[in-house]
């Protein structure tokens, strides 16, 4: 109930989109009503359009994004307990996060192609320095005393490192995490947009190429509700993991 | 000191490197030993080194200058052998009670239907049945510390290291812990080594007392603190007031000086 309230707000915009189209108080063109968004949503379940680009869509997203987590994950905690790694990999993080990553979107195409490849690529660099960083500051902030207990305890480096420095990095780590999952949508649509020929960036393209409009906006709300939905779940997952934090 | 030392600290000096600012000498040419089953508490000012020496006991700080050994082997690292417990508890705060207490013995390769036994017993005799699920974060300041106690405790370390474990209890809770260490320590018999900086307390608790100087950390004098301490009504005896004036006069002069290396 409490959730219902709490999204009425969305509930007014649809209603006065609706109305605003169906009046015709802006172009149609500009914004179509909104149920006609819906048919249109409908028609593109049925004949199977937006599933077979969701599923391309999808599984660039997961791949990149799952390369980003394991070897950002990785990297940063060797980052933080092996001084040679961080003096190596620091000034490359630092002058490669901000540099934005859509600007390699061509680069990828260059190297691999119009395909999967260059969209999972983009995803992983993108999304991978978040990543690092987190799990890097989350590492250097393990406390000293519980490092001391492990090994006291009989843990070897490579257990304490398992068993102290991942979980205490993990809070940072998640954050980095839940900023990659977001970035992975934009580079996602944006890499699809410019050059795929499969993919929600690439319907939402030549939708509106071809002046499908009702359909256009169908895609686009598809993608802003699968990324509101995938950020909910980080979330319910996190607050799964930290039930010991209170 | 009954018997043969089972630690012996030799000479031993350390420099404390700050990460900006000057080196200082923490220790300077410390000399101790304790033998097997003795409880001695090191007690001086803030600052005196004796955190830094109970590292270097435990390993967890390199011996640079001089020898640490137990039981006639040189201290080069951490070990099972020292078990720790620290002012701030130190918890795993993503493991629960039990979870903490298992941690070690899971380290020690103990069978799983052992160690399940083993975590129980300890979690009664530090009277905390019917909190094994609860996380540290859910705990109050005295029973957390029960539960690091018990965590140390239960992989049977033959020496105890303890870092002004207590510093962190308000009054009442400091006191009735105290009463606690002393039960369970005669329970389950060990060399302890106690940092503190509460004089009571360490006449209480220690057969020794080694009352340490201001910076360097030096050992001062070493005082016999020996009383039967099951008596309820030690701490009213006339020998265990003067013996605490006693130390209490030691450490003052230390605590001044150590105030005033701060003023010009």
């Amino acid at each position: 109930m409490k959730t219902l309230i709490r999204y009425t707000p969305l509930l007014l915009i649809a209603i006065a989109w609706e109305l605003v189209a169906r009046f015709e108080l802006v172009s149609t063109t500009a914004l179509p009503p909104l149920s006609d968004v819906i048919r249109a949503w409908i028609d593109m379940i049925k004949d199977g359009e937006l599933i077979t680009n969701g599923a391309a869509s999808m599984y660039r997203g997961m791949a990149g994004l799952g390369l980003a987590i394991i070897v950002g994950a990785i990297l940063g905690i060797a980052m933080a307990w092996w001084k040679p790694v961080n003096v190596l990999l620091a000034p490359i993080v630092e002058v490669f996060y901000p540099l934005p990553k859509s600007a390699l979107i061509p680069v990828t195409v260059i190297w691999l192609g119009f395909g999967d490849g260059s969209k999972i690529l983009l995803i992983f660099l993108g999304c991978m320095l978040p990543v690092t960083i987190g799990a890097f500051n989350g590492a250097r902030s393990s406390e000293q005393v519980l490092v001391w207990s492990a090994r006291s305890m009989g843990a070897n480096k490579l257990r304490m490192l398992w068993d102290v420095v991942v979980p205490s990095a993990m809070p940072e780590m998640l954050n980095g995490i839940r900023t990659a999952l977001a970035l992975s949508f934009i580079l996602l649509v944006s890499a699809e947009l410019i050059v795929a020929q499969q993919g929600f960036g690439h319907l939402i393209g030549s939708l509106g190429a071809n002046g499908s409009y009702d359909a256009m906006y169908a895609v686009v709300l598809t993608v802003a509700f699968l990324g509101f939905a995938a950020d909910r779940l980080y979330l319910l997952i996190t607050r799964w993991t930290f039930a010991w934090r209170m | 000191m009954p018997g043969p030392a089972q630690i012996i600290v030799d000479s031993v000096s350390h420099m404390y490197r700050p990460p900006r600012g000057r080196e200082v000498l923490a220790l300077d040419q410390v000399s101790l030993e304790v033998g097997n089953r003795e409880f001695v508490a090191l007690l001086g000012p803030s600052g005196c080194g004796k955190s830094t020496l109970l590292y270097l006991i435990g390993g967890f700080l390199p011996v640079e200058k001089g020898l640490i050994s137990v039981d006639g082997a040189p201290v080069t690292g951490p070990g099972p052998d020292r078990g720790i417990v620290f002012q701030h508890f130190a918890l795993f705060p993503w493991k629960t009670v039990r979870g903490n207490i298992l941690y070690g013995l899971e380290r020690q390769g103990m069978a799983k239907d052992e160690r399940e036994k083993r975590a129980m017993d300890f979690i009664h005799l530090v009277g905390l049945s019917g909190f094994e699920d609860s996380y540290p974060s859910q705990l109050s300041g005295g029973m957390k510390q029960r539960t690091a106690i018990a965590r140390t405790l239960a992989f049977d370390p033959k020496i105890l290291l303890m870092d002004e474990p207590f510093g962190a209890l308000d009054a009442q809770t400091r006191g009735l812990m105290q009463a606690e260490l002393l039960r369970i320590w005669q329970m389950t018999p060990k060399t302890v080594i106690f940092v503190t900086h509460d004089v009571q307390e360490a006449v209480y608790l220690a057969d020794r007392v080694a009352v340490m100087s201001a910076r360097p950390g030096r050992i001062k004098t070493i005082v016999d603190t020996k009383f039967d301490k099951n008596d309820p009504n030690l701490f009213k005896t006339k020998a265990f007031g003067e013996k605490v004036d006693e130390i209490w006069n030691l450490v003052r002069d230390e605590a001044i000086k150590a105030q005033g290396t701060r003023v010009p």
